[in-house]
């Protein structure tokens, strides 16, 4: 009879939580939930703009088109035999895809807290959502990144996308991971220290930087001391950066050891995000 | 077989004093740089001597210890206490949105909490699209929400408005909106925190019929958290009743909330004068009821008042139910009676023949002044227990029919 009781309780709350805890089967449950917030962001981003969607691709563009006039034109940056405005186009999407999501995830506690407060929903949802919207962006800007892509292989380029663009979803599932593992790493931290919002806002800036967006990886290579190569490697969006532009354009310093790199790196930053973010959203309601 | 929906069991919950509010990394490092030579955290002394109430020198708060209590299914449980007593720690691990430090709690169904409502709603979407993304995050499926829709646009009243983006609602409106898609929700356990003290008097009372509608009609349990006396009452069948973090009383709802009003010191006695007169000048020295208190007896109390100038009086005692709400007053002036006061202490006497409230408890208001001018008034004086009681010969005085107020009548058929 005792056993019988214990086993209909539908759930337990305790002070035990596991280490790990990325309960597949209750974020299903909360589906809904999360398209209607994917859906939220999308409606309040063009509520009351002129241009509405259009913003999701002038931001790459202008972006791109600055870049270009100033590393391609002034500076004289090399791409690797392909066109700088699209060399540095297929950078820009892939880095706002990361940052973005990082820094939208960096603020899931602080700007959540009321809502956390109140009510009880798997707080993994905050994270995921932040990653469908901007999958949602992505999917934007990389059809226009394709649209610019075909416009130069028309105008006869040597472009030759390879068949390693099929494997796209890959890379960005794990380019979530990362930003995920990341962004929640800073959100939980966040909570006690205020002091890192501030470092994050320049820190992103700093470590576009460091990643081989506005430049090839291969000018790193030949103009720092190979005693330092490792460096531009241990950044493990080198490896995202890389692929991306090798399976588009077929040119290219990619290195597969440097791609598997960047996979596990995700993979283990996202497994300790997502622990240290269990650990925050049990008791960060009485912390911030 | 008693059918438990909700079982909590040793829940306990510490807050670290000294801990919070520190939150910058140098006082963390500072802490560290002290442990690391084997001293005290500097931060945890302050927790300490900062707050009287703490227990010896321990630097922890139990805001809640060792609860203990099971709900019923279809049950409506009343959770008392005074501000701090801990309700609101209560129903926020109930509702998940924070988890205990021991003990646990365990359910038979899903737990949905109105700690406050609207929470997730954005200006720029409008009704409609926030009635969807409310109920989600109060954890509706589409689904369910879609086959709803229709019922909580005309609970909330707000059809004309529903496809206007919630920016442009008046605050009422909002929280109309909000209100209507909580009560639609279907968990089988609702936790419910003061939201009756929201909208205009009709939204209020259908607000309330609705609970009464969960609980009742649809067997739901309903667990509500008010400092409504009335409402309590009115809603739940049982209540427990917290004090300091502990759970003090359970049981029948009347005498939960009859408990809980005794344990309530006179702290919120209120006193005031005339400017133009001192207390020394003129005060309410004493008041006793010298008779007992009965509903239908005779009522009898004496005053004490403190003069030092001459002067002419009217005396008046009132009677105020647990909310405060007045129920009825006894005043000299209306039988004409005005007292002349001499130097020192005089005495008045006062009686009813016979009490007209029914049983229960009240607070009772006393005030000193002439013609509408307050010399001195005590509000909230005294707090008495009616005891129950009859009229001449008739039976005994219910108090379940909500009538306040009896009184002696006369009756013959014609």
């Amino acid at each position: 009879m005792k056993s019988l009781e214990k086993d209909i309780w539908l759930f337990e709350i305790t002070p035990k939580k596991s280490f790990f805890n990325f309960n597949v089967k209750e974020i299903w449950r909360y589906r809904d939930l999360l398209f209607l917030f994917v859906k939220r962001d999308v409606i309040t981003f063009y509520k009351q703009t002129i241009l509405g969607p259009l913003w999701f691709i002038i931001q790459p563009l202008l972006t791109s088109l600055i870049q270009f006039v100033i590393f391609s034109k002034i500076a004289a940056i090399p791409s690797d035999g392909v066109p700088y405005f699209l060399f540095v186009l297929a950078g820009n999407i892939i880095w706002f895809y990361f940052s973005d999501t990082l820094k939208s995830i960096s603020e899931t506690f602080t700007a959540n807290q009321n809502i956390f407060g109140k009510v009880y929903f798997p707080r993994i949802i905050m994270p995921l959502k932040v990653v469908f919207s901007n999958l949602l962006k992505f999917g934007i800007q990389f059809s226009f990144f394709l649209i610019v892509l075909c416009y130069y292989i028309y105008l006869g380029y040597d472009i030759n996308p390879t068949v390693y663009i099929f494997l796209l979803p890959l890379i960005l599932i794990f380019l979530a991971l990362i930003s995920m593992g990341i962004g929640m790493l800073i959100s939980s931290l966040t909570v006690k220290y205020r002091d890192l919002n501030f470092v994050i806002t320049f820190g992103i800036s700093l470590f576009m930087y460091v990643s081989p967006i506005v430049y090839p990886t291969s000018l790193v290579l030949e103009k720092i001391d190979s005693k330092f190569h490792f460096l531009i490697y241990l950044n493990p969006l080198t490896g995202f950066l890389d692929f991306f532009k090798y399976a588009f354009f077929g040119s290219g310093s990619f290195d597969v050891l440097n791609l598997v790199y960047s996979l596990v790196f995700s993979f283990v930053i996202f497994v300790l995000g997502v622990m240290v973010f269990n650990k925050t959203e049990k008791s960060f309601i009485d912390v911030i | 077989m008693d059918d438990v929906i909700l079982k909590v069991e040793n829940l306990s919950k510490q807050y670290r004093l000294g801990k919070i509010g520190t939150g910058t990394l140098s006082h963390d490092l500072k802490r560290w740089w002290h442990l690391v030579r084997g001293k005290e955290d500097p931060y945890l002394k302050i927790g300490e001597t900062n707050d009287r109430s703490l227990k010896g020198e321990s630097e922890y708060v139990w805001v809640l210890k060792d609860i203990n209590f099971e709900v019923k299914r279809g049950e409506v449980l009343g959770v008392i206490g005074k501000n701090g007593a801990g309700k609101s720690t209560l129903l926020k691990i109930l509702s998940r949105v924070t988890s205990p430090t021991k003990g646990s709690i365990k359910a038979k169904g899903r737990i949905a909490s109105l700690l406050e409502v609207g929470t997730g709603f954005h200006p720029e979407m409008t009704g409609r699209e926030n009635i969807y993304l409310n109920g989600a995050i109060l954890g509706m499926t589409k689904k369910e929400i879609s086959s709803k829709i229709d019922e909580i646009i005309e609970f909330s009243g707000c059809e004309r408005y529903i496809d206007t983006p919630v920016k442009r609602y008046s605050s009422g409106m909002t929280v109309r909106l909000a209100f209507a898609v909580a009560a639609h929700l279907e968990p089988e356990i609702l936790v419910v925190d003061e939201v009756l003290a929201v909208g205009d008097a009709e939204f209020q009372k259908k607000a309330i019929g609705k609970m009464q509608d969960i609980s009742k009609t649809d067997g739901r349990t309903v667990l509500f958290v008010s400092h409504n006396m009335a409402a309590v009452k009115n809603l739940c069948s049982r209540g427990i009743l917290l004090h300091n973090g502990q759970l003090v009383y359970q049981g029948q709802i009347d005498s939960v909330v009859d408990r809980y009003l005794e344990s309530e010191e006179l702290s919120f006695s209120k006193r005031y004068h005339n400017e133009s007169i001192s207390v020394k000048d003129l005060s309410i020295k004493e008041f006793f009821i010298t008779s007992e208190i009965k509903t239908g007896s005779k009522f009898e109390f004496e005053v004490l008042i403190d003069a030092e100038i001459e002067r002419l009086v009217e005396f008046s005692v009132g009677f105020r139910n647990v909310d405060s709400t007045p129920i009825f007053q006894i005043y000299s002036g209306h039988v004409g009676k005005i007292f002349k006061l001499i130097k020192g202490i005089n005495k008045l006497r006062g009686s009813i023949d016979s009490l007209p409230v029914v049983a229960g408890n009240y607070t009772i208001t006393l005030w000193l002044g002439s013609k509408g001018v307050n010399f001195d008034v005590h509000k909230n004086a005294l707090k008495i227990l009616v005891r129950e009681g009859a009229i001449s010969e008739g039976g005994p005085i219910s108090t379940k029919n909500g009538y306040p107020i009896i009184h002696q009548s006369n009756w013959e058929m014609t």
